[in-house]
């Protein structure tokens, strides 16, 4: 099998000199995050004020993790590590209670970024010859904008079709030859479903491969749609908060996502304990940016669970390889690709008055697709008598829900009562899709 | 001369309409006019009652989500053109009605029907101006 690089000398770099390098990018990080008042604070409450504090990667067990809640605490700026004048681009995701967060990056930064996603695309076996769909959400979501920079770069042709509408999706696949797309393994699963209803053949189109991810998926799901698309199929992993995609990545013998450990340090932590686990074992994936100069993350809990896999890869890459995403370590939820907390949608829900206490989410298939229903009990004060004025609340739930989850959920009203009561923890949340 | 409606808000859910009727026949209060304004997961019942504060307050006590409305009740003479004769005097003083529904009982040989307006006063105000009878509490009590 032909073997590509983007960066062969730091892909296949040996594991000490990859350790040296991790040691010194990590100092640096270390001078950099000593900039932000989050970090000069927290650090300095652990004994590091500075760079020369950090002696060997073992002294990075002295730092303690960043999470989710942190990031929101620092918003806006609290976590910017550069003057605002050399910021080109940031991106906001929302955090678990309306609060974003946010994530700034230089020219350098993102240049660095695009280099790791051309990585992976080479990796994967494209080149400058390739024509690349991206059916990802551009915006504030990484997901599209991360692939688009990085497969420029490479020179493939980048046709930037977002996601949805799917007729359209088909015919700029079949009108230019796609040959790779990028996509949630749901969304490519609709397509599959839908191609011949909407007068498509298989031998329409060129399509060779498909990058999935921003959702966790089975090997069963990435078989199904190789053999429905006759493609390979590549699993990518990535979070906003460590750019986007473009952190790990499969290459042609797709056997783990090998995480680009130049610009990563990679954990794998017990939740419960914070220990860090063996290679092998399934554990909290917690990850430290070492090039990232706008705003650097030390030890972030990315609350996805995974493993490490053991021994070499085929393709000589020395970075070693996370499985797929087993689970979450909280309750986030992933609907169609996009990451919702069921207390973001409890926040919106309790804000209009006219919503009662009790709401029950519920998370179902329509085809391929995930759907998302909101029962809501009403308030029975805050009732008139109209059916216009309960069509009005149930527009108000779902205007507010999409503004805040950015997806579009559909409301179901109930009358008081008519929703379980629980005693104790109330169980609201209902997922009913099958495992992909 | 407004009357009071009662809106129950229910779910589209079996055995649910059973239940408030036979709620309120228990507390022997009588309906004269019924309508269901339907979505597909819910409706909203409309009532006219003959005790309707009393009938609110069952409902209510009983956790139903119900409230009180005002509507207008008009006879109506029971004839071809009946109806097109007083909805081409609301049509051309731009009075919009919002739903209406027709009485079980008569009190005359006239036919009776229950509008819920947009703007109730002016309705009212442009109704009697035009000779058209407007039915008060007491008699809706008494029918």
């Amino acid at each position: 099998m032909a073997i590509n690089y983007w960066d062969k000398k730091i892909e296949i770099i040996d594991r000490a000199a990859l350790k040296k390098l991790q040691l010194k990018l990590l100092k640096e990080t270390v001078q950099q995050a000593l900039k932000t008042d989050f970090y000069k604070n927290r650090l300095r409450k652990c004994g590091i004020t500075s760079a020369n504090d950090i002696k060997s990667l073992k002294d990075i067990e002295k730092i303690p993790f960043t999470t989710k809640d942190d990031l929101r605490e620092c918003y806006p700026y609290g976590l910017l590590a550069v003057s605002q004048d050399d910021v080109v681009r940031l991106h906001t995701s929302s955090g678990t209670t309306g609060i974003p967060t946010v994530i700034y990056h230089t020219k350098n930064d993102l240049n660095s970024w695009s280099d790791l996603v051309a990585r992976c695309i080479l990796a994967t076996g494209v080149t400058h010859k390739d024509v690349f769909q991206n059916m990802m959400t551009y915006g504030l979501f990484t997901g599209g904008l991360g692939l688009h920079y990085g497969a420029e770069k490479v020179g493939a042709t980048v046709i930037p079709a977002g996601p949805g509408n799917t007729k359209r999706q088909l015919q700029l696949m079949k009108d230019f030859s796609t040959t790779v797309v990028h996509a949630t393994p749901s969304y490519m699963l609709h397509i599959g479903s839908k191609l011949e209803e909407m007068g498509f053949s298989l031998k329409d189109l060129k399509l060779k491969k498909a990058y999935l991810g921003a959702e966790p998926y089975s090997e069963n799901t990435r078989k199904k749609i190789e053999k429905l698309f006759h493609i390979d199929a590549y699993n990518s992993y990535g979070l906003s908060e460590m750019n986007g995609p473009g952190v790990a990545f499969e290459c042609v013998y797709k056997c783990g996502m090998h995480t680009w450990e130049d610009a990563y340090i990679l954990e794998i932590i017990d939740p419960k304990t914070g220990k860090d686990l063996p290679e092998g074992k399934e554990g909290e994936i917690v990850l430290t940016t070492l090039r990232r100069k706008a705003t650097p993350i030390l030890r972030y809990r990315t609350r996805d669970l995974a493993f490490i896999h053991k021994g070499l890869c085929k393709c000589h890459r020395t970075h070693r390889r996370l499985s797929r995403i087993t689970g979450r370590t909280d309750d986030m939820l992933i609907v169609n690709g996009v990451n919702v907390f069921p207390s973001q949608i409890e926040e919106v829900l309790m804000r209009i008055p006219q919503v009662g206490n009790n709401y029950q989410i519920f998370l179902k298939k329509d085809g391929a697709l995930d759907k998302l229903i909101i029962k809501v009990e009403i308030y029975s004060k805050m009732f008139k008598g109209d059916l216009k004025e309960i069509d009005i609340l149930k527009e108000t739930i779902k205007d507010e829900l999409r503004a805040c989850i950015v997806i579009h959920p559909s409301v179901e009203l109930h009358e008081p009562g008519a929703l379980p009561v629980w005693e104790g923890k109330a169980k609201r949340v209902f997922d009913e899709r099958p495992k992909l | 001369m407004k009357i009071t409606q009662i809106s129950v808000f229910l779910e589209n859910r079996k055995g649910r309409l059973y239940e408030v009727c036979s709620l309120l026949g228990k507390n022997k209060i009588n309906i004269r006019a019924l309508s269901i304004g339907e979505t597909d997961e819910f409706g909203i019942l409309r009532i006219v009652v003959d005790k309707p504060e009393e009938a609110v307050k069952i409902l209510k006590s009983n956790g139903l989500v119900a409230n009180l409305t005002d509507i207008v009740a008009l006879e109506i003479t029971d004839k071809p053109g009946g109806l097109a004769g007083i909805l081409k005097i609301l049509s051309e003083n731009s009075i919009n009605i919002e739903y209406m529904y027709g009485f079980i009982e008569k009190a005359s040989d006239n036919a009776i029907l229950v509008f819920r307006f947009e703007d109730t006063d002016r309705a009212i105000e442009i109704l009697k101006k035009n000779k058209i009878k407007v039915i008060g509490k007491a008699e809706i009590a008494n029918l």
